[in-house]
């Protein structure tokens, strides 16, 4: 087990190759969950007041 | 293609395959781990740096397939105009940085055991250093005008002459001497890694392509929020 750890002495840089890699896609993820769950409760709290956004945008058209 | 172009049936169709692509990322990352770390064999030159090849050369590979996606955004931004596109190329950019940081950050870690150094001013890791400073200079420039408008066809204007970078970056193993190796995967005639090292590499891979999928569908969600949310504020009389 200790073996494994020590990957034949050079831990100290596989293991944080690992952490960095896997940190920062967790954090990428967490970013864009919390960033895009925000965003839809904000707009959802004010069409609950009852200002709905996407009516206001009627008129502009959707291309496509 | 246009059919999805449409905001609410696009986002529609990407939250239905959200939950089988967190599922995909989950499981491929699990399973590359454990064939990365426990079932491939040491190198029988670089020993146990070669584990770090793993989670390294997918980053790179993402790196550049995130600016590939940014770029077709943002030609189909350029020609159609449609809003979608703009949101797929802001959501990209974040994404690509990541992955191009993923990249720089393992590659020094490989680079200092095995080359001595933990940079080198050569044209591979040149080249992939100025694919961050494009990631960067896209956001800083589709957020810096008042007017979205505005900022995303300048964002766009700077993502495909960007482009010119891919090929540099790819081919600079070829054209220039560099203490990178050359490709060994992707090349003609065939790869020259063994497959006990490349089934983990390839699995690997695509749970990064399953991790970018799922950022960037969530990306989207999020800056179609954001725009709705300043559509209201500026229609509102006392905003």
């Amino acid at each position: 087990m200790s073996e494994f750890f020590a990957m034949g002495g050079y831990a100290a840089f596989v293991w944080p190759s690992y952490g960095i890699a896997f940190g920062v896609m967790a954090g990428l993820l967490v970013w864009a969950w919390t960033s895009a769950r925000n965003g839809e409760a904000e707009v959802e709290r004010l069409r609950a007041a009852g200002i709905d956004p996407r009516r206001r945008q009627a008129g502009e058209g959707v291309q496509g | 293609m246009h059919r999805f172009a449409n905001p609410t049936r696009f986002l529609r169709l990407a939250n239905a395959v959200l939950p089988w692509l967190g599922a995909a990322a989950v499981l491929l990352l699990g399973v590359g781990l454990w064939m990365a770390l426990l079932r491939s064999p040491a190198d029988y030159q670089q020993g146990e740096t070669v584990r770090i090849m793993y989670v390294h050369v997918p980053a790179a590979w993402l790196a550049m397939a995130v600016y590939s996606t940014l770029a077709i955004a943002s030609a189909a931004f350029l020609i159609w105009k449609h809003p979608l596109a703009d949101l797929a190329a802001r959501a990209a950019s974040p994404i690509g940085a990541a992955f191009t940081v993923v990249a720089l950050a393992t590659g020094a870690l490989w680079g200092q055991p095995m080359w001595g150094t933990w940079w080198v001013w050569d044209a591979r890791l040149t080249s992939v250093l100025v694919l961050l400073f494009l990631y960067l200079g896209h956001i800083a420039l589709t957020n810096a005008f008042d007017d979205p408008e505005r900022g995303g066809r300048a964002g766009a204007v700077l993502a495909l002459v960007g482009v010119v970078n891919l090929p540099i970056i790819k081919f600079s193993v070829d054209w220039w001497n560099t203490l990178h190796q050359p490709a060994s995967v992707l090349r003609m005639g065939g790869s020259t890694i063994d497959p006990a090292m490349l089934t983990p590499l390839f699995v690997m891979a695509g749970g990064y392509v399953a991790v970018f999928a799922v950022a960037l569908i969530l990306r989207i969600r999020a800056l179609y929020a954001e725009r709705r949310l300043r559509q209201l504020r500026l229609s509102l009389p006392d905003a």
